[in-house]
């Protein structure tokens, strides 16, 4: 087997593992601060790509309009996400896990209906900046500059984010919250405040993995299901609530599926959840998760 | 007594509607009655063992595919179509039951998920057995074999007939064992399991038994529809549709023994009430949905058994 598609491959894994780990990072924040399993995380992730695509015709003949559909979806993503926050997941935070779970599903199917009623049912598009249109030469074999803009963009994101919640004071509430939420209440820090703000961050990583993946991938009414349940299970491999946890998911299941669709085609989708199953059986609070609680 | 005299007249108006409705409701209350098998079971695990699996879907797609396999590939007689469909999805129910239980709430809901993907991915990608994304079409129903007679299930008020006797006859099993030392022991395991450790008994196989029946009774649901729509699709595994009987049980109420069913006929009527007037059924259902969460989270049955207590209890402080 010759190196240079080895390394193809890796690179090719490492760019959908850096996409995986935009939309599970989000999903494993909002779980560890807020308790909920948020169904409607994958619809949050389509639908800052569909809104990516529609910026992008709009602003079509301006230059740079890839960067500023970016910023303008994802940020009304957010909007959304902060409005849902508020106005529903409020009323639930005291019941049954079970009424999260379903309210999130209802959320899916409100979503859902909404993209197809406005952008219809046949894939959608939209290019990358001409700049990073190209490709690049990887140990003689040509390799997609966005790739490896993606990798580059994942792991700037992921340092950002872990000095957003590791050396600030606000991210230090963050992780109080997540650790004890009646304590950080009782020590005075806006709790209410916070899961507003973690679930509108949550919802904007989505929507940026959403935009991001436009390029690379197609912008179908079905994305949205589909990653969920691959988020899903890189936060079960990781640990519920843990943001190493979901890195080093993102990476070993968007490895696994690079190589496993490049040997196994047969078997590609099947390694993600052997991988998510073999895990929950070993260490059922997944790689780096505490105790359940 | 006043429960009884109920139950005898809703019994009574589901013999006797075929005759007065279209073939069209017949079709739909068909499909009712296959989801309140589904339901219902699903139910025996959240309800009454307090386990919410997140993959039912496997269970009832495993029978619906071995229910339309056997079907095209031996044109197997009808109770042997619907023995293969519950049995397979018994076995699949033991093996990936046998890992579940061990976990957890949470733990537990994303491993049956796991699992009912990979069953999902299997059917989806093992194109030259199930058809792939195609599915399986022109799934002839079997007559009904019975003492030596052979009744035709084409007609859908006959196969109405058919399905009624069979989820009456579920149903029925499902409310004695819940009712039994064996569903006393499930109800143990949910309200306290550390608890029902302690004194002994030992909750995962208990849990494994429940987890078994659940499976074996979507097995059967999953082929009375297959039977039903005459086709099968990979939808009916993917994760979606293990949403149904969470919703269907939700919406009636999982603390009653027959929520779910009542659940069963709200979802699947609304669903089609729905779909008459929209392409987009999903978007509506969703609304509905996030009304019933937010105004009725315990479900219709429930909401009813709580003003019921409130008048009784206002009444009492009347006449006291």
């Amino acid at each position: 087997m010759d190196f240079s598609i080895i390394v193809s491959i890796f690179l090719m894994g490492l760019a959908s593992a850096m996409l995986l780990f935009l939309i599970s990072s989000g999903l494993t924040l909002v779980f560890g601060v807020l308790g909920i399993v948020n169904f409607a995380h994958g619809s949050l992730y389509m639908l800052g790509a569909y809104l990516a695509y529609s910026s992008t015709l709009l602003l079509n003949p301006m230059l740079g309009s890839f960067w500023l559909a970016l910023t303008t979806s994802t940020i009304v993503v957010a909007v959304i996400g902060l409005l849902i926050e508020r106005f529903l997941l409020k009323h639930i935070y005291k019941t049954d896990h079970i009424y999260q779970l379903l309210l999130t599903f209802s959320l899916v199917m409100i979503i859902d209906g909404l993209v197809k009623m406005i952008w219809g049912l046949d894939p959608k598009s939209f290019s990358e900046p001409a700049f990073l249109s190209g490709s690049l030469s990887v140990l003689g074999r040509p390799f997609p500059a966005y790739a490896i803009f993606i990798i580059l963009a994942g792991i700037v994101l992921s340092l950002l984010l872990w000095a957003f919640l590791s050396k600030t004071r606000f991210g230090r509430f963050i992780r109080a919250a997540s650790a004890d939420r009646d304590m950080t209440n009782a020590l005075g820090i806006n709790v209410a405040f916070i899961f507003t703000a973690v679930f509108t961050l949550g919802s904007w990583l989505a929507a940026l993995g959403g935009v991001l993946a436009g390029p690379l991938r197609v912008t179908s009414p079905d994305m949205g299901s589909t990653i969920i349940i691959e988020s899903f299970a890189v936060v079960v491999i990781g640990g519920l609530g843990s943001l190493p946890g979901a890195f080093i998911g993102s990476l070993l299941i968007g490895l696994l599926d690079a190589f496993g669709i490049f040997y196994l085609p047969r078997f590609s989708m099947a390694f993600t959840y052997i991988l998510m199953a073999l895990v929950l059986i070993s260490k059922p609070t997944g790689l780096f998760g505490t105790e359940e609680n | 007594m006043i429960k009884n005299i109920l139950y005898g007249i809703l019994l009574l108006a589901l013999i006797s509607c075929p005759f007065v409705i279209t073939n069209y409701w017949v079709f739909l209350l068909t499909e009712v009655l296959i989801m309140a098998i589904f339901a219902t079971s699903f139910n025996l695990l959240l309800g009454y063992t307090g386990l919410v699996s997140f993959g039912q879907a496997a269970y009832y797609a495993v029978g619906a595919y071995t229910a339309a396999l056997l079907i095209k590939n031996f044109s197997t007689s009808l109770w042997m179509t619907l023995a293969g469909g519950i049995l397979s999805s018994l076995l699949v129910a033991l093996v990936i039951g046998f890992f579940c239980v061990r976990l957890n709430r949470l733990y537990f809901s994303m491993l049956t998920m796991a699992f009912a993907s990979m069953i999902f991915a299997i059917i989806f990608k093992w194109r030259s057995l199930t058809g792939g994304d195609d599915g399986i079409s022109a799934i002839a129903r079997p007559p009904l074999g019975l003492l030596g007679w052979e009744i035709p299930l084409n007609n859908p008020k006959v196969y109405y007939f058919f399905v009624l006797f069979l989820a009456g006859i579920s149903i029925w099993i499902m409310k004695r064992i819940v009712e039994s030392p064996l569903g006393y022991l499930l109800q143990a395991n949910r309200d306290n399991s550390k608890r029902a450790e302690f004194i002994g008994i030992p909750i995962r196989s208990f849990r494994l038994i429940a987890f078994v029946i659940a499976g074996l009774f979507a097995g059967l649901a999953g082929s009375l529809y297959a039977l039903l729509a005459g086709f099968v699709s990979p939808e009916i595994a993917f994760w979606a549709k293990s949403g149904d009987p969470v919703m269907m049980s939700l919406i009636g109420g999982f603390h009653s023994f027959f929520g779910p069913t009542l659940g069963a006929a709200i979802y699947t009527l609304l669903k089609d009430f729905i779909a008459i007037k929209t392409d987009n059924w999903i978007l509506y259902l969703g609304i509905v949905l996030l009304v019933i969460v937010l105004v009725l989270p315990e479900g219709v049955l429930g909401a009813w058994k709580k003003w019921q207590m409130k008048r009784a209890s206002k009444q009492w402080q009347k006449e006291s």
